[in-house]
């Protein structure tokens, strides 16, 4: 049985639990290839034209997979715990999807904490959903989660040595991976700091838990827990940075009201705020960059 | 020291909320902000990150309006999708623009008596939890008959023999219910216009035009932001529905989920957030009732509702029911509005005239 992981969205949060618990049940897993301008517009052709480019994005990958695969993997996620819920657009996308295409046959699990529904019990009902036994899923599933922690762990760790082992300018991107990796998205920013001889620090590489208590500094009530993970890193990095990047994908419901608070709160480091749709040309990007950077220098020096 | 406290505007609630404040707060002075404007939104939208919903422009725009004309002490509630982080961010956006007052968070999941008598005592109320209580209970009941009322003023304002007597009693009815004490004079109250509303002389035929709207609750709620919609049907003698109200909120929604979700049938497996599984599942339900056409308003990048739109264009194409998709902002012009309406109305009478 082959299964299609689209590579968008939650792809780089969980990529290495799906793959690894899918290959310990015996299924063949494929990975859609990195976003491009075609995967973008077919995104955006099966999208509603006011979606948030990492959906539209997330859409393109689906639809490169249909026919390629037995399923596709789909999860929806709701709430990890109480005040620690997501963007509503994670608990619809099944459904999105759904509505969308016809003839596409979903692998989905479903993480709601608040309400019981914990990720082991659902990988554990989706393993069953793929014909094993309840003990192999499990066991596939600790698996996973073991090798995730531990890839998780080995970025953490790099990313540090990095940080003290750098002499140039380190710029702090902070975004959802889905947009910080995302090959049209974050990847040519970070490509731009490395060639202006920066090091692009990313905000999703930290010690969550460290991280959601320390984003209480910045904001009392914020429930969504990957912008408490994001902010709670600026907290916990600002010390070692030169400067912050707040990169959004336009219209990214809970960005546009926590990065106004960022911008309003957090005057420690030199900050700017990139909001990128479908239209972005890469010049403007660069010219962007470019001068953000300069600033920072200048401001050494005369300092 | 007397304290004036403000709330921002949705539809015609302030009526029972400024009463509940008036008689909980004895002694201080409430203070609806003032009527909503184009001033509102532009202020609002001035101050407000670039794209963020619009309810949140117009609530900014109300405080605003309201710090200048005195209020000192401000309430905001919140829950479910963004709207349950407005809060933090307009305290912020208001302090920075050098504002002195006090900042209320009502957020759902943390709402109970309890609590909010001990928020209440915090802002100065001189009242006893039993009597603090009453005027809460008051207020809500107020609401669910309020909700009631408008409810079948909806469903048939347009077709009074004598034109706009509807839209004069229902002015009527929310003046006299800013005066309300106690249940007693509430019961009386709601009995009389109950009375004088159902009288009305109501010349509707069997076979009118029906429209659902259905879609994000603030620019359903609040006329305002959707260019009085519901008025322009009205004149254009077609019957709405609509089923999104604040007792629908509050006291049906959560207890009604199962259902709802059971409802929306082969169309969604789980729920879209915030009020998006409801307008699949309304949309669904009225083309099975035959519905000539439906209404979908939110504001622009509104993300429940958006979820929604996929799900709903399914519906109207398996049922042959056609649908308005409306995206509100700052930015929205009227007579691109007004336009498209009348398109959607000559097209679904054409649609009536010919059987379809």
């Amino acid at each position: 049985m082959t299964v299609g992981i689209p590579r968008a969205m939650l792809y780089y949060r969980y990529g290495v639990l799906w793959e690894t618990f899918l290959k310990e049940l015996g299924c063949d897993v494929i990975t859609s290839g990195e976003t491009n301008r075609k995967t973008l517009r077919d995104g955006v052709n099966f999208s509603i034209d006011e979606s948030c480019l990492a959906s539209k994005i997330f859409m393109g990958h689906v639809y490169s997979l249909i026919g390629r695969c037995d399923y596709i993997l789909i999860p929806r996620v709701v709430s990890y715990g109480t005040n620690n819920s997501v963007c509503t657009k994670f608990n619809a996308i099944y459904d999105i999807v759904k509505n969308t295409f016809d003839n596409v046959k979903i692998l989905d699990y479903n993480i709601d904490a608040k309400n019981g529904k914990r990720e082991a019990g659902s990988f554990i009902r989706m393993g069953k959903t793929l014909g094993s036994s309840l003990p192999k899923a499990f066991f596939a599933y600790k698996k996973a989660k073991r090798t995730q922690q531990l890839s998780e762990k080995q970025r953490f760790e790099t990313q540090q040595m990095e940080l003290d082992g750098c002499r140039g300018l380190k710029i702090l991107v902070v975004s959802h991976p889905y947009n910080t990796y995302d090959r049209l998205v974050g990847y040519p920013i970070a490509e731009y700091i490395r060639r202006l001889g920066g090091l692009p620090v990313y905000a999703d590489i930290t010690d969550r838990k460290q991280s959601i208590a320390k984003s209480k500094e910045l904001s009392e009530s914020l429930y969504w827990i990957y912008n408490k993970e994001l902010i709670g890193s600026i907290k916990l990095l600002e010390n070692k940075v030169d400067g912050i990047i707040l990169l959004t994908a336009f219209p990214c419901g809970p960005d546009s009201l926590v990065n106004e608070l960022i911008m309003r709160k957090s005057k420690k480091v030199p900050t700017i705020n990139i909001v990128l749709d479908e239209l972005q040309g890469e010049a403007g990007l660069q010219t962007r960059i470019e001068s953000f950077m300069d600033i920072i220098r200048e401001r050494a020096n005369i300092a | 020291m007397q304290k004036t406290i403000s709330f921002p505007h949705m539809g015609n609630y302030n009526v029972p909320i400024e009463n509940m404040l008036r008689h909980i707060f004895a002694g201080h002075k409430i203070m609806t902000a003032p009527n909503i404007t184009k001033r509102t939104l532009e202020l609002g939208s001035k101050h407000s990150p670039d794209f963020v919903c619009v309810p949140f422009k117009y609530n900014l725009g109300n405080y605003i309006e309201a710090l200048e004309s005195g209020a000192n002490v401000l309430i905001q509630a919140g829950g479910g999708c963004r709207y349950g982080y407005y809060a933090e961010v307009q305290e912020q956006i208001l302090r920075d623009l050098g504002y002195k007052f006090e900042f209320v968070k009502l957020m759902s999941g943390k709402v109970n008596p309890v609590d909010l008598y001990r928020v209440s005592k915090r802002i100065g109320t001189p009242l006893s939890f039993g009597r603090f209580l009453y005027f809460v209970l008051l207020a809500i009941d107020m609401v669910k008959k309020l909700d009631e009322l408008e409810a079948y003023i909806r469903e048939n304002v347009g077709f009074e023999v004598v034109e706009g007597s509807l839209e004069r009693l229902h002015a009527e009815l929310l003046e006299r219910l800013k005066r309300v004490d106690c249940f007693k004079e509430l019961r009386a109250v709601y009995k009389t216009y109950g009375e004088k509303i159902r009288g009305v002389e109501i010349n509707k035929p069997d076979d009118c035009l029906k429209v659902g709207i259905v879609g994000e609750l603030y620019t359903l709620m609040e006329p305002f932001s959707n260019f009085f919609l519901e008025r322009e049907l009205a004149k254009s003698r077609i019957q709405v529905s609509r089923f999104i109200t604040v007792t629908y909120l509050l006291f049906e929604k959560s207890r009604m989920k199962k259902k709802t979700l059971k409802s929306a049938g082969r169309y969604l497996k789980y729920e879209l957030g915030a009020d998006g599984t409801d307008s699949v599942e309304k949309s669904k339900t009225l083309a099975e009732k035959g519905y000539d056409g439906m209404i979908h308003v939110k504001p622009f990048g509104c993300i429940p509702e958006i979820n929604a739109m996929p799900v709903l264009q399914n519906i109207s194409r398996d049922y042959k029911m056609p649908i308005l998709y409306f995206s509100f902002d700052s930015q929205t012009s009227e007579t691109g509005i007004k336009t498209r309406l009348e398109a959607f109305i000559d097209m679904i009478t054409m649609r009536k005239e010919k059987g379809v």
